[in-house]
């Protein structure tokens, strides 16, 4: 890549930020330039981040039903799957899945509330409010 | 209380950090160096493990390699701490800070106050350096950023012992002792050298230049299952695979340009013009790199027909000019000593 084909897409996600790219001077010589990012960057990320969202509303609505406890919602709005939560909690992933049930959640002890709400960067009293605090959602 | 510190962004955080602490500590080595010299190019393609929920894709080799690659070849003395209980972590890093030498850190991204929202994901091996502190925040020098960051003591703490895959465990790491005069010819020959087998030698499919094929097979073989959820775990797939090459903080084109940059400088550092040829050679197959990601991008977005051949046709041709080049790196028989 030359330094004058270095892309200035001004994304939104960089929040003002710029990141250096290694590029071809006029003369041939490497050296860098900033870029404000690559609209084909911002495609990728807001297709993960979309996945995460969508995840997340989807559990929302099957809170509210009963269907899933709000375990499910904290873990896809901190943007983990069922595996980053086993993993950063310290329980095993059948534990995560199982917990997720909202008739399982509801009779979990606090000492295991705590593993994952230490996991999600939160209080075990946040994690039990339902509807989750404005902050939360 | 805050030492001098040359601040300078990079685009990749290990070998910034890395060449941050190296600097302050007297030797200045330019980003590209650091990471050429420490063998750490790679590509490798390993569906087994899963990174939130995706298979393996690595442009480079695994977080921490960077660090101990480059200083076993220059000789540099390393010292690595981790710690059982985060108070004990903080104490020690508490007491490196005033005592006036900067300590580089692995965390998570997603723990860290001052990275912007969108692009906190769960990835627990970034590389920063903490310069200083205040009775409650501290001054990093986070290589990905332009400016020096400042950091609340809480969330550090939590950053820097997350649970989880490639769990940090409070590592820190400075350089004890750096060699008077580096043996800069014997390191940029061997890492090279151990590069080219990697890339052509590797005894899976999965890694290495032939990786890459074995990967545009997978998406030529997409194209088969139509059905609603193939589609759109494939167009995931995809996407995953351009972030990987373009957004961590890869210098472009998934480390290509940040290896013919090293290409480049090690040519007239060592005596070897030829680099420089080859090092234009690396340069032509990022711009395909960057063109497959160009295309995912847009098929993507549904600008262009979504065309899983296209994609995989591409690739094989980024394929086919990496394998030229590493083979013209291999033919020049680089020699340690001159």
């Amino acid at each position: 890549m030359k330094i004058d084909e270095v892309p200035q897409d001004q994304l939104k996600s960089f929040e003002g930020q710029r990141k250096p790219l290694y590029v071809l001077d006029d003369a041939g010589k490497y050296t860098t330039q900033l870029s404000s990012g690559w609209e084909a960057e911002e495609v990728v990320l807001e297709q993960a981040l979309a996945e995460f969202d969508v995840a997340a509303q989807t559990a929302l609505g099957r809170v509210d039903n009963g269907l899933a406890s709000p375990l499910e919602y904290h873990m896809y709005r901190c943007r983990m799957d069922h595996r980053v939560l086993a993993q950063s909690s310290g329980k095993w992933l059948w534990q995560v899945r199982r917990h997720c049930r909202a008739s399982v959640f509801a009779r979990m002890k606090e000492r295991s509330l705590q593993c994952y709400a230490d996991a999600l960067g939160m209080t075990v009293t946040d994690l039990r409010r339902w509807p989750p605090a404005e902050s939360q959602s | 209380m805050t030492p001098e510190f040359d601040h300078r962004q990079t685009a990749h955080c290990e070998s910034g950090a890395m060449a941050a602490l190296l600097r302050h500590n007297g030797l200045a080595l330019s980003e590209p160096m650091v990471f050429g010299i420490s063998g750490a190019l790679t590509f490798a393609y390993i569906p087994l493990l899963k990174v939130g929920g995706m298979p393996l894709l690595a442009y480079r080799l695994p977080p921490g390699r960077i660090i101990k690659g480059l200083s076993s070849r220059l000789g540099i003395d390393m010292r690595f701490h981790r710690y059982r209980k985060p108070e004990q972590g903080m104490a020690a890093l508490d007491e490196n800070l005033d005592a006036g030498r900067p300590v580089g850190l692995q965390t998570s991204v997603y723990w860290l106050p001052y990275f912007p929202q969108d692009m906190r994901f769960h990835f627990n091996a970034h590389n920063l350096v903490a310069i200083g502190r205040n009775a409650d925040t501290y001054q990093i020098s986070d290589p990905t950023f332009e400016s020096i960051s400042i950091a609340d003591r809480a969330s550090l703490q939590r950053a820097r012992f997350v649970k989880g895959m490639l769990a940090p465990k409070g590592l820190l790491y400075y350089p004890q002792s750096i060699p008077q005069d580096p043996p800069f010819r014997a390191a940029i020959v061997k890492s090279i050298r151990d590069t080219v087998n990697m890339m052509l030698r590797a005894p899976f499919p999965f890694v290495g230049v032939n990786g890459i094929g074995f990967v545009a097979r997978k998406i030529r073989r997409m194209q088969n299952d139509s059905s609603e959820q193939a589609l759109h775990r494939n167009k995931l797939f995809i996407g995953h695979m351009v972030r990987m090459q373009e957004e961590i903080g890869t210098g472009g084109a998934g480390f290509r340009f940040l290896y013919a940059s090293f290409l480049q400088e090690s040519a007239g550092l060592i005596a070897v013009p030829e680099l420089s040829d080859i090092a234009r050679q690396f340069t032509d197959a990022g711009d395909e790199w960057r063109r497959f990601a160009l295309y995912a991008a847009k098929m993507l977005k549904g600008r262009m027909p979504l065309d899983f051949e296209k994609l995989a046709d591409q690739l094989y041709k980024v394929m086919e000019m990496e394998r030229s080049a590493y083979i013209q790196l291999r033919d020049l028989k680089l020699k340690v000593v001159a």
